[in-house]
């Protein structure tokens, strides 16, 4: 299976003050199609730069990151808009729904953009709350729902336009234990499902346990990279 | 395009009362430029309309000595004028006299105006030639500052052409309703045939009035001024009125801006987290600022709407039924019906609703352009830039 990122000696600086703090130090990773994986370690370790990364709304200082086979250090603002809007799904912390929309049209979004007709969008958007189970919740708008239907939208809004990659920051964080598990239930189904590569950036301890890969990171670099799941290892 | 449309109208539907207000102070600006404008183009409409009927026709012939600015160059402004070169020119004879009403002298400018004329609407078919006092025509102002009543006979005071001073009585025997004050105020019109008379000054004139337009053109001892000089006070006055309404409308449009203006600085530190899923989810940052300006824009359009639910009856029926200034109107030194009728051109409507939309979108341009210059993982953690 051919890799769909390529992390190749990615450092990322930032400027604090007169000086520079590095958030990933010379990180070389590859994700194969359909994998999932998570980068865990305390916070600062580097962890949601490196989503940022994968996502294209942010590019490496050194080394190089190539998702879907684009370099995203010399992707145009208009091509890495693209390749966010085709192929890789956003799901936050603090879920981030668009709160003058209803669910229904907060799913719908992610079709708009693609400007996808009318027809096929309510059908998509639909069977998206069937797989997290918020069908009959579509007419309701974002502050009537509970922190877990929130995030379940989240979810359906980021999985909708069936993505090649889905970045997961800290999408357990604001979830009871529950809800958590619902939801980490849902996305590895999602998974198993549509073949889409999940990569969590976490410190939670339940989705470490749902991993089939778990990247752990500190002070910006990669100190274990341990695989759960032999099929894909291999 | 299209999705920015549907995006920005969601969210300005979405946003509920504050978008109901900005819309409403901006429609109500939008109505009182429109009622401004319609009015004021009404009654220039108005004013050049009675100015053409009353006074001035199409264009005058003014003979050379004559300055509608001193009375006293009425004294000399008379001759006559080429019977070759007088088709179409109705002949009006000016002389400065005093009439003398209940025991007071007023000093008046008598006015002579062939009795079978139809270029102006001085009623001087009216005066119908009877023996005893010279029937003359004054109009309502003229009436009540000199306490006059139809019958009423006064005596008038006059030099001929000689400058012998002469004086007959003159019995009123129409008064007329005019807008036109310069016709009015201080005037005595009487038929040029009894003025000739008085006078001693056949076949003379101090202006020839053309019933049509004609090239600009002078004969000897006579000017050619064409309408659109002759109208020219009248312009200048409705340009001071219209800067004037500028500035009103000015202020208006400036709060409604100004509410707009706010509400996208508001936005756009507020709806970061918005803004960076935006982006997230595949919007560039271009389109995002194109998206906020047309949110801001389109409360522009919102208020065309209900300016349009708004206006179209009510300046509808402003326009059929006038607007009433009754007294206010009766000493005011330019043409003033009592009643204005506001016209509300293609034009007008247009340039107005272009000055809303226009400065609507620039003010909402102005903060949306932060948004290119936002770090996208700054916003979507909701940090202030």
């Amino acid at each position: 299976m051919e890799n769909i990122i390529s992390l190749s000696h990615v450092t990322k600086k930032f400027e604090v003050g007169d000086g520079y703090f590095t958030a990933l130090n010379d990180v070389s990773l590859t994700f194969k199609s359909g994998e999932f994986a998570g980068f865990v370690g305390p916070s600062g370790s580097g962890k949601t730069t490196l989503l940022n990364i994968i996502g294209s709304l942010d590019s490496p200082t050194d080394g190089k990151a190539i998702v879907m086979g684009k370099d995203i250090a010399k992707l145009s603002h208009k091509a890495s808009a693209n390749l966010r809007n085709l192929h890789i799904g956003f799901i936050f912390q603090v879920f981030n729904l668009l709160p003058v929309y209803t669910v229904f049209e907060n799913v719908e979004f992610a079709l708009l953009l693609q400007d996808v007709p009318k027809e096929t969008r309510k059908k998509e958007v639909m069977e998206a709350l069937e797989w997290v189970g918020l069908e009959k919740m579509a007419h309701k708008r974002p502050d009537k729902l509970s922190g877990g239907e929130g995030q379940r939208v989240a979810i359906a809004r980021a999985m909708v336009k069936k993505p090649k990659i889905l970045l997961a920051d800290e999408p357990t964080a604001n979830l009871d234990s529950a809800n958590a598990h619902a939801i980490l239930k849902t996305m590895k189904n999602l998974n198993k499902e549509l073949g889409t590569t999940f990569l969590f950036s976490t410190h939670d301890e339940k989705v470490m346990t749902y991993l089939d890969r778990t990247v752990s990171l500190k002070d910006g670099k990669v100190v274990s990279d341990v695989w759960d799941n032999q099929s894909i290892q291999s | 395009m299209k999705l920015s449309f549907q995006l920005a109208f969601r969210n300005l539907i979405g946003a509920g009362l504050r978008t109901w207000l900005i819309v409403g102070i901006l429609t109500f600006t939008f109505l009182v430029i429109l009622f401004y404008n319609g009015l004021l183009d009404g009654w220039n409409l108005q004013a050049k309309r009675d100015a053409i009927n009353w006074e001035f026709g199409y264009g005058q012939f003014q003979h050379k000595d004559y300055d509608p600015y001193d009375p006293f160059s009425l004294q000399n402004a008379h001759g006559v004028f080429d019977a070759r070169n007088a088709q179409g020119l109705t002949p009006l004879l000016m002389r400065p006299a005093s009439i003398f009403p209940n025991g007071r002298m007023l000093s008046v400018t008598l006015k002579g105006l062939p009795k079978n004329q139809r270029q102006l609407k001085i009623p001087v078919d009216r005066l119908d030639k009877q023996e005893g006092a010279i029937p003359v025509a004054i109009g309502k102002r003229m009436a009540k500052t000199a306490k006059l009543s139809l019958g009423d006979e006064i005596s008038l005071r006059w030099r001929d052409k000689n400058g012998t001073f002469d004086a007959e009585n003159v019995k009123v025997a129409a008064i007329f309703n005019t807008t036109i004050s310069t016709v009015d105020q201080g005037q005595i019109w009487m038929r040029l045939e009894d003025l000739w008379r008085i006078t001693g000054m056949n076949n003379e004139a101090t202006i020839m009035i053309a019933d049509q337009p004609m090239p600009d053109t002078s004969f000897k001892d006579w000017n050619y001024v064409n309408q659109e000089k002759l109208l020219q006070n009248i312009n200048n006055v409705i340009e001071i009125e219209r800067a004037s309404a500028r500035i009103i409308y000015f202020i208006l449009l400036a709060i409604a801006l100004l509410a707009i203006f706010d509400t996208q600085v508001l936005s756009v530190f507020r709806r970061q987290k918005e803004i960076g899923t935006y982006i997230a989810l595949g919007m560039t940052k271009n389109e995002v600022t194109g998206l906020f300006t047309l949110e801001g824009s389109m409360y522009s359009l919102f208020s065309m709407f209900l300016g349009t639910l708004i206006g179209v009856p009510l300046f509808g029926y402003l326009s059929q039924k006038g607007i009433s200034f009754g007294a206010f109107t009766a000493d005011m030194g330019i043409g003033m019906g009592d009643r204005i009728y506001p016209s509300f051109s293609p034009s007008l409507l247009v340039s107005s609703a272009l000055i809303v939309i226009i400065s609507a979108t620039i003010v909402s341009f102005i903060p949306a352009r932060k948004i290119v210059t936002m770090n996208p993982i700054d916003a979507l953690k909701g940090k202030l830039q």
